[in-house]
């Protein structure tokens, strides 16, 4: 085929569409969470082991997000967001995205396991299953509770970080995989309110779509609710402190009072302000994410000098 | 030196063919970094000694 035909057909692709493909905002997330969970872990890693583990969760996590744009190209396409994605736009084929997913999967289960142990590499083969199979091809399109269980794919990193440094599960990282399980549905469900269009168009059965707005109000404030016990439970475990203690008070007092606004919000006083609630609640639970992560971060750089902890 | 004008697709090749290249090199850089630090920093344990064992020489 000549240059020229290849082009008309923009079938070529540049190597920012592959970085595209890999999700890397989903992956900063990931790389975030799991090296959270690699350091606080009680066994001292390597470094050079430590920062290869990361790279090769965070591939394992972008190959995922690969597989996922291979599989919902027709769904991505009709929806604004997600419409400019290599894929749907024509940038990649679909049979590269499964190529490219499929290769990196590989790479960063095997790599992981020499880098780090078989468990952890074991718990990310499951994680891209998770992400790839039970959520994008099962759940997504066929119940509104896709977004609670596929949470769970994204919940992993920090317990896989916890894996590389100690090779097994243990109370902590099982309740840092609660923090992000717990967080999912509030967090997409908040945004789903105010891409309402998007969902609808895309015949993905969100829970705005298939059982209405109102009681997708309810279920942010009932999850948000659900959530608070969790983050304030891990103060008390030995990753917890006085310092992750406040944090987590002040963010999940703040997160239950938007989610307790977006409750008492009906449609028509949410579109005569363009949703504004929804929105800062939304970002709002960026920042209450990231602060979690960082608040045990600081209490593990706290303990090394011998202070924090309880 | 070339009189022609580069064509943009050519440009997106070589910027995809060195991103993959560096990509490569970045890949062979960290098997080699967690070879030498396995090799050094994690001692295979000793074999069992004769002694060890009860066999006779």
């Amino acid at each position: 085929m000549s240059d020229i035909r290849v082009y008309e057909q923009g079938g070529e692709a540049g190597f920012g569409d592959y970085v595209q493909l890999l999700k890397p905002r989903v992956m900063s997330l990931v790389v975030f969470t799991a090296l959270v969970g690699l350091l606080v872990a009680p066994v001292h890693v390597h470094p050079v082991l430590a920062f290869s583990s990361i790279l090769f969760i965070a591939l394992g996590g972008g190959a995922s997000g690969a597989l996922n744009m291979w599989w919902d190209a027709d769904i991505d396409a009709k929806m604004r967001r997600t419409a400019g994605r290599p894929v749907p736009a024509g940038r990649v084929t679909a049979d590269e995205a499964l190529a490219v997913g499929l290769g990196l999967s590989g790479i960063a289960v095997v790599m992981l396991a020499l880098a780090a142990n078989a468990f952890a590499a074991a718990l990310l083969a499951f994680t891209i299953f998770f992400y790839a199979v039970v959520y994008t091809m099962w759940l997504k399109r066929s119940t509104p509770q896709n977004i609670v269980i596929g949470g769970a794919a994204g919940a992993f990193p920090p317990m896989i970080g916890w894996a590389v440094a100690t090779g097994g599960i243990s109370v902590e990282s099982v309740l840092m995989f609660a923090l992000i399980f717990m967080w999912t549905p509030p967090h997409f469900w908040s945004l789903a309110l105010f891409m309402k269009d998007d969902y609808s168009n895309a015949g993905v059965p969100m829970l705005t779509v298939t059982h209405g707005r109102k009681a997708t109000r309810a279920h942010i404030l009932v999850y948000t609710l659900l959530l608070v016990p969790v983050a304030i439970g891990m103060a008390f475990t030995s990753i917890g402190g006085p310092v992750y203690l406040a944090t987590s008070v002040v963010l999940n007092a703040g997160f239950l009072r938007g989610a307790w606004k977006i409750w008492r919000r009906d449609e028509a006083v949410a579109e005569a302000d363009k949703y504004a609630v929804e929105k800062r609640v939304f970002r709002f639970s960026l920042l209450y994410l990231f602060l979690h992560f960082g608040a045990l971060l600081a209490q593990a750089v706290l303990r090394l000098y011998g202070l924090g902890g309880w | 030196m070339s009189f022609q004008p580069e064509h943009e697709l050519h440009k997106r090749r070589f910027g995809r063919n060195l991103g993959i290249g560096l990509s490569l090199v970045a890949f062979v850089v960290i098997v080699f970094g967690m070879t030498i630090v396995k090799v050094s920093y994690e001692p295979l344990p000793n074999p069992p000694t004769i002694a060890a064992t009860g066999a006779k020489p």
